[in-house]
């Protein structure tokens, strides 16, 4: 590390913040219990206290991950550029791109409204079709709010199965999709369009530069979240002293055979942030739906849509694209009757 | 050559040429915020140039960019996918000097 790092200011406020939000965090608990029972003078146990703490306790806490690993992540994916994934999956045999488009796919910067530009730029430099859908599946579903979300509501456990759960299928339906050979669903003139020469790219990035990148993503991010989060606590507050137990076991409970694919129908046309659904989530998983059947709700929402599928139009003739959302729906579906399974 | 600081004494003809920038998106929230953060930049620094959107996705693939928002400026892609401050797109705008 040179000195010159030092000298940077935000490599400094990052030096005195990340003890600060130690700190605040690890008493968070404490700090909670005494806003509750002591400032406020709440009876103990009673709906309404309960109720307050855990709104009190939950909502900075969550806050408070997301921007810590959102600000890393930001940092980390300042290495990552679509240009250079691209590169590393240009030619790449199908099983190997699929599983390397699925693993940069987590980490290279995406957002859906690039979708169709990236799709363009990946195909017409010589990535095969299917590796290309292993990252269009990868990207948004397997994202850092949604995994962040997961491991402060349910645990690290949740948090990577949702994680290794996510790439198989990513995986294994882009080789599909590249083993039925479906370039002529691709509208024709995609194949036509002719790339600019150039590779467009930036000048070297200073390591404080990646810093304000990290500052950039969590203002972005956390920014456009917050409210998502604070709702979605709300509601599981509210649920958490008021709703019966089991009210959700008749309908999304382990025994109802057809809540998993009837989960997954639902989910699909909506459309929804991870920031917005994981705490809803955690409310159906607390009033008894089973796990796999709500990671399965979870995640057909997050991965499929119906903007993304009108955006996707543009790009992809109408077979294609039902086979595209059968493909990964049932993949869902398969996690969604495995882990109603296992646990 | 530090084409940056030329020595004066060469009698290099310096011809301030009308700059041409493009922001190249689909439509999205922030290809809106970076034309608007551009044209602010250009309005308040007294920059010669002209301001063009590129919105058909086969002209943004001529420019290989695969991230929008993007901005190009004398056909040479300057940033791509995301908006920068203010403070940069000035730098990035202002430290053009065109040698003829």
């Amino acid at each position: 590390m040179n000195l010159q790092l030092f000298k940077s200011r935000n490599f400094l406020t990052a030096l005195i913040l990340l003890p600060i939000w130690y700190v605040v965090y690890v008493n968070l608990q404490s700090t909670t219990d005494w806003l509750v029972d002591t400032v406020l003078g709440m009876t103990k146990s009673t709906h309404f206290a309960e109720t307050i703490r855990f709104f009190i306790f939950e909502f900075p806490k969550v806050i408070m991950l997301l921007v810590l690993i959102i600000f890393f992540v930001g940092i980390l994916r300042s290495y990552f550029t679509a240009e250079h994934t691209r590169k590393a999956l240009e030619g790449k045999s199908t099983f190997t791109g699929n599983i390397m488009a699925s693993l940069l796919g987590i980490v290279t910067p995406f957002c859906s409204c690039s979708a169709i530009p990236l799709f363009l730029g990946f195909v017409e430099s010589g990535v095969p079709l299917g590796v290309t859908f292993s990252f269009l599946i990868a990207a948004p579903m397997i994202n850092e709010v949604a995994v962040i979300l997961l491991y402060g509501m349910f645990g690290w456990k949740t948090a990577v199965i949702y994680i290794t759960t996510g790439l198989a299928i990513a995986i294994i339906a882009g080789w599909i999709i590249g083993k039925l050979r479906l370039e002529k669903w691709v509208e024709e003139w995609v194949y036509a369009t002719q790339l600019g020469e150039g590779e467009g790219e930036e000048g070297k990035i200073a390591f404080s530069q990646r810093i304000t990148m990290g500052y950039d993503a969590v203002k972005e991010i956390v920014g456009k979240v917050w409210l998502f989060v604070a709702f979605g606590i709300l509601v599981g507050a509210g649920a958490h002293g008021y709703v019966p137990a089991e009210f959700m076991a008749s309908f999304m409970g382990k025994d109802v055979w057809y809540a998993v694919p009837l989960s997954v129908l639902i989910g699909i046309p909506l459309y929804s942030n991870a920031a917005g659904i994981v705490p809803i989530v955690s409310v159906l998983i607390e009033k008894g739906a089973s796990l796999g059947t709500a990671l399965a709700f979870m995640m057909s929402v997050i991965a499929l849509s119906l903007p993304e599928v009108i955006i996707l139009r543009k790009v992809l003739k109408m077979p294609l694209i039902l086979t595209f959302v059968a493909i990964v729906g049932g993949g869902i579906m398969i996690v969604g009757f495995l882990f109603n399974w296992i646990f | 050559m530090n084409l940056h600081n030329p020595p004066q004494d060469l009698g290099v003809l310096k011809i301030k040429k009308i700059m041409n920038i493009q922001v190249l998106g689909t439509g999205c929230p922030k290809c809106k915020s970076l034309e608007r953060a551009t044209r602010e930049v250009v309005a308040q620094n007294g920059i010669d140039a002209t301001i063009s959107k590129v919105e058909d996705i086969v002209e943004i693939m001529k420019f290989n960019v695969m991230t929008t928002p993007a901005l190009v400026v004398d056909g040479k892609v300057v940033v791509k996918g995301r908006v920068p401050s203010n403070d940069e797109l000035k730098q990035i705008l202002t430290n053009k000097i065109y040698i003829l």
